[in-house]
């Protein structure tokens, strides 16, 4: 019984950090209906940046804020420059340039930072907090940072005019040019969010996967995974989804093998697109032809 | 010249191949009301699409003497444009309220804007009972009434009114052409109206034009239009 509990609880430390990545997806999907495939390796490239810095003696917290807001930034020049000529292409040429960006991060990061695995630190102290038994201080940690993310953003989207603007952007672009926003820039923006997220996620998930470059690659799969099962264009779902996910993963893999982990991604995939597309609360779509 | 807050010259339009303007010439008096009537197909919603920068087109477009021709549709509308769509343009997932305050999303006076939802709900009380309900949920007549509220909570120099009558209740309709005539007259909000009711339009506008394929084919005071029995007859249908 301790160990199911243990399992499922830093299940719960990487499914929040899958369920940000899913997040960071179902964000770019609602503005554009495109599932931005380099999120991982860019979220790598972040903590590669991450990395750079705390080698170059920058304290830890100073590094972390840093790497998110050039993330941020980053992902703002990214959709201008990239995406942006690619707007009204059809899906498989936005479909190509995402996997086109996927394998130039991958390979700048193997050329720059060699494919040598580097461990990478965590903030967090080596004792259990609390006295917590069940969770490392870093699992424990890695949690209360994501679940300040989701409620950061939540609230952002919620509640102020910015995070209004870029839903209405989202859902309605025609009717929000008429009110005056600026969707091109909600657009950006929310490239610039989903890659500052996409930085957390690298910083929190390498102290368990360790540094390299192919490090997100399960992530994404995971993260997708969950998003997918939440439901694609459902922020909350992605996150629920994301959890879900996390915990799993950890359980499939201590109780049948962790060869299997994974594949159980991939069943789940498989899974929720053959009997709920939609996903556990993602809105089912009917359109007539 | 000073007294023209809208003035359009050769403006065309296409969508793909089809032609749907072809040099339209009108103009929006300051504090006035224009009405474009014609039938279907005529070009009125395009018109209306063209002026604000919806559709690509061609021609002189001056907003208060300053050529708004080629601008982005936000660039517009941040110049005082609101625009009511055809169709409603409504935020489906959005709540009755935040549809209104994304009205005014790019105004910085927050008292101000305060205290027009307040006159919006008294304009409209059906939206104050439906505040907090999800947009999607409410009938036609309602989001018809909402994207006006929409249109006016940007406070606008220039009110783009395209079939504001669509799917309301004939007592409905009455009541919110009066709250057009009175917003004008109290605020000096110019509108530029297209309207398939040709009697109501003439009633409220000052100035008309007729549109045939994409042509003016008739312009006037409302009244000569309204009192030329045969334009009546033939173009009207009332």
């Amino acid at each position: 019984m301790d160990l199911l509990i243990h399992q499922i609880l830093s299940g719960l430390a990487t499914g929040g950090i899958y369920a940000s990545m899913a997040l960071a997806l179902v964000m770019i999907y609602q503005a554009t209906h495109h599932v931005n495939f380099a999120q991982g390796e860019m979220a790598m490239f972040a903590t590669y940046l991450a990395w750079t810095l705390l080698q170059s003696g920058l304290p830890y917290w100073g590094a972390f804020f840093l790497t998110v807001i050039v993330s941020f930034v980053a992902g703002v020049v990214i959709e201008r420059v990239i995406i942006r000529p690619v707007e009204h292409a059809p899906v498989l040429s936005v479909v190509t340039v995402f996997i086109g960006l996927l394998v130039i991060f991958n390979s700048v990061a193997g050329w720059v930072f060699s494919y040598t695995i580097k461990p990478f630190p965590s903030p967090f102290p080596e004792k259990p907090l609390f006295g917590n038994v069940y969770m490392s201080s870093h699992e424990l940690g890695s949690m209360g940072i994501t679940l300040v993310l989701l409620l950061a953003l939540f609230v952002f989207f919620r509640f102020t005019p910015l995070g209004l603007a870029m839903r209405a952007a989202a859902q309605n672009p025609v009717s929000s040019r008429l009110v005056g926003v600026r969707v091109g820039w909600m657009l950006a923006l929310g490239w610039g969010l989903a890659a500052a997220i996409g930085g957390v996620a690298g910083m929190m998930i390498a102290p368990i996967v360790y540094l390299e470059p192919n490090m997100m690659g399960g992530v994404l799969l995971y993260a997708f995974a969950g998003a997918l099962l939440g439901g694609i264009d459902s922020p909350g779902g992605a996150v629920v989804g994301g959890f879900i996910v996390g915990v799993l993963e950890n359980v499939v893999g201590t109780y049948l093998g962790n060869e299997l982990k994974f594949t159980i991604a991939l069943i789940l995939i498989v899974t929720v697109l053959v009997i709920r597309p939609s996903g556990l609360f993602g809105k089912v779509h009917v359109s007539r032809v | 010249m000073s007294d023209v807050l809208l003035q359009v010259r050769g403006l065309h339009a296409q969508y793909g191949p089809t032609k749907v303007l072809h040099g339209l010439d009108f103009d929006v008096k300051a504090g006035g009301i224009t009405t474009i009537l014609g039938a279907n197909g005529a070009g009125k919603t395009t018109t209306l699409r063209a002026v604000c920068g919806m559709v690509k087109a061609q021609g002189e477009v001056l907003l208060g003497g300053e050529r708004i021709d080629g601008k982005a549709t936000e660039s517009i509308v941040r110049m005082g444009v609101a625009h009511v769509p055809d169709g409603r343009g409504t935020f489906l997932n959005f709540t009755t309220e935040e549809n209104l305050r994304m009205g005014a999303y790019t105004r910085k006076d927050r008292a101000e804007v305060e205290l027009d939802y307040e006159r919006m709900y008294t304009y409209f009380p059906r939206l104050k009972e439906r505040r907090k309900q999800q947009a999607g949920t409410l009938s036609g007549g309602e989001q018809q009434m909402l994207a006006v509220s929409r249109a006016l909570m940007l406070r606008p120099r220039l009110l783009l009114l395209d079939e504001p009558s669509f799917g309301l209740a004939p007592l409905v309709v009455q009541e919110m052409f009066g709250i057009f005539k009175a917003i004008n007259e109290k605020d000096r909000i110019s509108m530029l109206l297209v309207e398939q009711n040709a009697s109501l339009a003439l009633k409220l506008a000052d100035h008309a034009y007729l549109l045939e394929t994409g042509r003016v084919v008739i312009s006037g005071s409302s009244e000569s239009i309204r009192n030329d029995e045969s334009v009546r007859r033939s173009y009207l249908g009332y």
